[in-house]
């Protein structure tokens, strides 16, 4: 069975392409602004879209992604919420994958089987657990496969190869490569080294490799996709989100359009890759 | 449960789990360490040597074997079982927590790493790590919640005193809890030098295990002394619980000696019905800090705030392998209340002349109604975790307070 990431990565491998992939905090800052975000990224050149499952305890994230979470989590955000975001998505656009990302804690208390066949009707098409390795596949990551949702897993610089096959064992859609040891937001990403980690990762899978953690600009955007199949951004349109919030937090007429501009110009830059590679 | 289990000291299996608690929900960046981590402890526990040399540190620099006291005026004020203080706050650094701090200071020299970071609530841990830090010329960077440095300032001072870095942490409720996703947020970007030493009973598989290990000589010791003194083994155990590692390391060694009672005592903070750090009696199951356990959350999973007038037991959360206690009915988990533990603070201060740690009193609350309701030869063991030197302050101001009401 496949799911529109399946279908989107192979459609754009075909034209020669890397993937765009964009992350925003689901319900930042409010649910409605959220929802008109992510309306908004398509158009704007995202491929394929990550949203955040706010939690109080983000492990794995740095200062900006973890205020977007609390900013959400205070604007009234649940899990159940952030499946209604999914669905109003869902209403003008069946073919852009949606990718939810985020901690365990949330979806146990919700019930595994009672959020994979929620999230599967509202839309979703893949799962990115941070704190989920392979040795707990049996939690989240196996029935999650038999629901017909990709689970993506997490590859980093100390995945070696001998502990590869185990991480890539029940991956499916794509891999994410965390190009840096660390947390959301932190070093820059050495394109040169992303370009060896990937191509080790291929060594021992057929799926497409996408790659984020530390990617901020356009050019790093372009550097990146070059060495890989997908450019991850995070971090720098949360922080364009943020700039563009009132003194309390609260959304102002340019928080869509903030988002949706940087959006653009990261597309243009994953693009550039594309032209310069002809 | 409807099957009891033919030993309670078995656990846990090979991939970390106590009955469904434990686990290692972690990041990828950090699976590759928590693996290399439980073979070089497997090592350590088989090797002679590494026993005898950290034998050597607990004897002469730890001060070891900490006494088993017989609190006479406590017994006598209380007027029911034979009370007895295992007088951890009698050690090197004041707690028990350097047991613990010594034991994993050696696997990470054994495992050549040469930067240590901590998280604390109280500041005990973070001044055992600091101290054997400084012992053996290790970096040390502790992570602190930006309330709990303000609460504790005395342990702030001895740890920076013995060259280790405390970091304040500002986010979340800026409590343990927060503290601890900080050193995990550290540990994951400085993966290739740094060893995370885990001051509770917590955490991904091996630390609620290895942890454990290096507190049971808690118990070990204890059970040789009352055998000395009473010729027997006690009639109960008692112990306070934030993580649990002083009542685990307490507790481990009896668990399959049903004849003694064991009551674990978690912070109540303003009421059961109000804010609390009591994860057992008011949580859930589960999914946090690496591992699956009892949690304060509401309905939909978001970790809620724990309040508890100690900063050591201010945390949202519980070691698996207690919650695989409590479920299997071994061991009794009750509470106190931050006034109860006010007040045990001051009559174990005034009748033994020992100023308990806020975290330890709430231990001794919860004797001071447990005692009376038991015989004359009941033999009653309290853990005294840790000495109430830090609390001085804040327990000072609170009374003065409350004179000038």
């Amino acid at each position: 069975m496949s799911t529109r990431i399946d279908t989107r990565l192979a459609d754009l491998r075909k034209q020669g392409r890397a993937a765009f992939v964009t992350f925003l905090m689901a319900g930042d800052p409010d649910p409605a602004t959220s929802l008109a975000i992510i309306k908004a990224l398509p158009q704007a050149g995202a491929e394929i879209i990550e949203i955040g499952m706010p939690f109080t305890d983000p492990m794995a994230d740095g200062p900006a992604i973890q205020a977007a979470g609390l900013r959400a989590l205070k604007g009234g955000m649940t899990l159940h919420k952030t499946l209604d975001l999914v669905r109003g998505f869902r209403k003008d656009d069946d073919a852009t994958p949606i990718v939810l990302m985020g901690y365990y804690n949330p979806i146990y208390i919700y019930g595994v089987e009672a959020f994979l066949a929620d999230a599967k009707t509202a839309g979703v098409d893949g799962l990115i657990i941070v704190d989920l390795p392979p040795e707990e596949d049996d939690e989240l990551c196996l029935p999650a496969m038999k629901a017909g949702l990709n689970f993506i897993r997490l590859a980093t610089p100390t995945t070696d190869d001998k502990r590869l096959p185990a991480v890539l064992a029940n991956t499916s859609g794509f891999v994410y490569y965390v190009s840096i040891t660390g947390i959301t937001g932190a070093a820059a990403a050495n394109a040169t080294q992303v370009g060896d980690a990937v191509a080790r990762i291929k060594r021992h899978t057929k799926l497409p490799v996408c790659v984020g953690f530390g990617i901020r600009t356009p050019d790093a955007a372009r550097d990146i996709a070059r060495a890989a199949d997908g450019a991850v951004v995070g971090t720098a349109l949360v922080e364009a989100l943020a700039k563009s919030l009132d003194a309390e937090g609260r959304a102002t007429a340019a928080t869509v359009k903030a988002v949706a501009d940087l959006t653009a110009s990261l597309a243009q830059g994953v693009r550039g890759a594309a032209q310069a590679a002809e | 449960m409807n099957s009891r289990p033919n030993s309670f000291r078995s656990g846990p299996d090979e991939r970390g789990h106590f009955g469904m608690f434990g686990g290692r929900f972690v990041a990828e960046t950090l699976m590759p360490l928590i693996l290399d981590l439980e073979k070089a402890y497997a090592e350590a526990k088989a090797d002679p040597a590494f026993q005898r040399e950290m034998n050597g540190y607990l004897k002469d620099y730890i001060g070891r074997p900490s006494p088993l006291y017989f609190a006479q005026r406590l017994t006598e004020h209380l007027g029911g079982a034979k009370i007895y203080l295992k007088r951890e706050e009698l050690n090197h650094t004041g707690s028990h927590k350097v047991n613990n701090v010594l034991g994993q200071i050696m696997v990470a020299r054994r495992m050549g790493k040469k930067r240590i970071i901590a998280e604390t609530g109280a500041g005990q841990h973070g001044v055992a790590t600091a101290t054997l830090c400084a012992r053996f010329g290790l970096d040390c960077v502790v992570y602190m919640g930006a309330v709990d440095v303000a609460r504790q300032e005395p342990n702030v001072i001895r740890m920076e005193m013995l060259g280790a870095k405390v970091v304040p942490v500002q986010s979340g409720t800026r409590t343990l809890k927060d503290a601890m996703n900080e050193a995990l947020r550290d540990w994951v970007t400085n993966v290739h030098d740094t060893f995370y030493c885990i001051g509770t009973v917590a955490g991904p598989h091996p630390y609620p295990m290895m942890v454990r290990d290096f507190q049971s000589i808690i118990g070990h010791e204890t059970r040789a002394q009352m055998q000395e003194a009473e010729g027997r083994l006690p009639d109960s155990l008692i112990a306070c619980i934030g993580g649990g590692s002083n009542a685990m390391g307490l507790f481990h060694p009896f668990l399959d000696d049903p004849s003694v009672e064991i009551f674990g005592v978690e912070a109540a903070g303003h009421g059961l019905d109000k804010l609390h750090a009591a994860s057992l009696t008011g949580g859930k199951p589960g999914v946090l800090h690496g591992n699956r356990t009892y949690l304060l959350m509401d309905a939909d999973g978001q970790i809620q705030d724990a309040h508890s007038i100690s900063a050591g037991l201010d945390y949202p959360g519980i070691g698996p392998e207690h919650s695989w206690l409590h479920e299997s009915g071994r061991v009794k988990y009750i509470s106190a209340t931050d006034e109860e533990a006010l007040a045990a603070f001051q009559l174990l201060s005034r009748l033994e002349g020992i100023i308990p740690a806020l975290e330890s009193a709430h231990a001794i609350a919860r004797v001071i109604d447990l005692a009376p309701k038991r015989s004359k030869d009941h033999l009653m063991v309290v853990n005294l975790s840790g000495r109430g030197d830090k609390d001085v302050p804040q327990v000072g101001d609170i009374l003065k307070s409350r004179k000038a009401k």
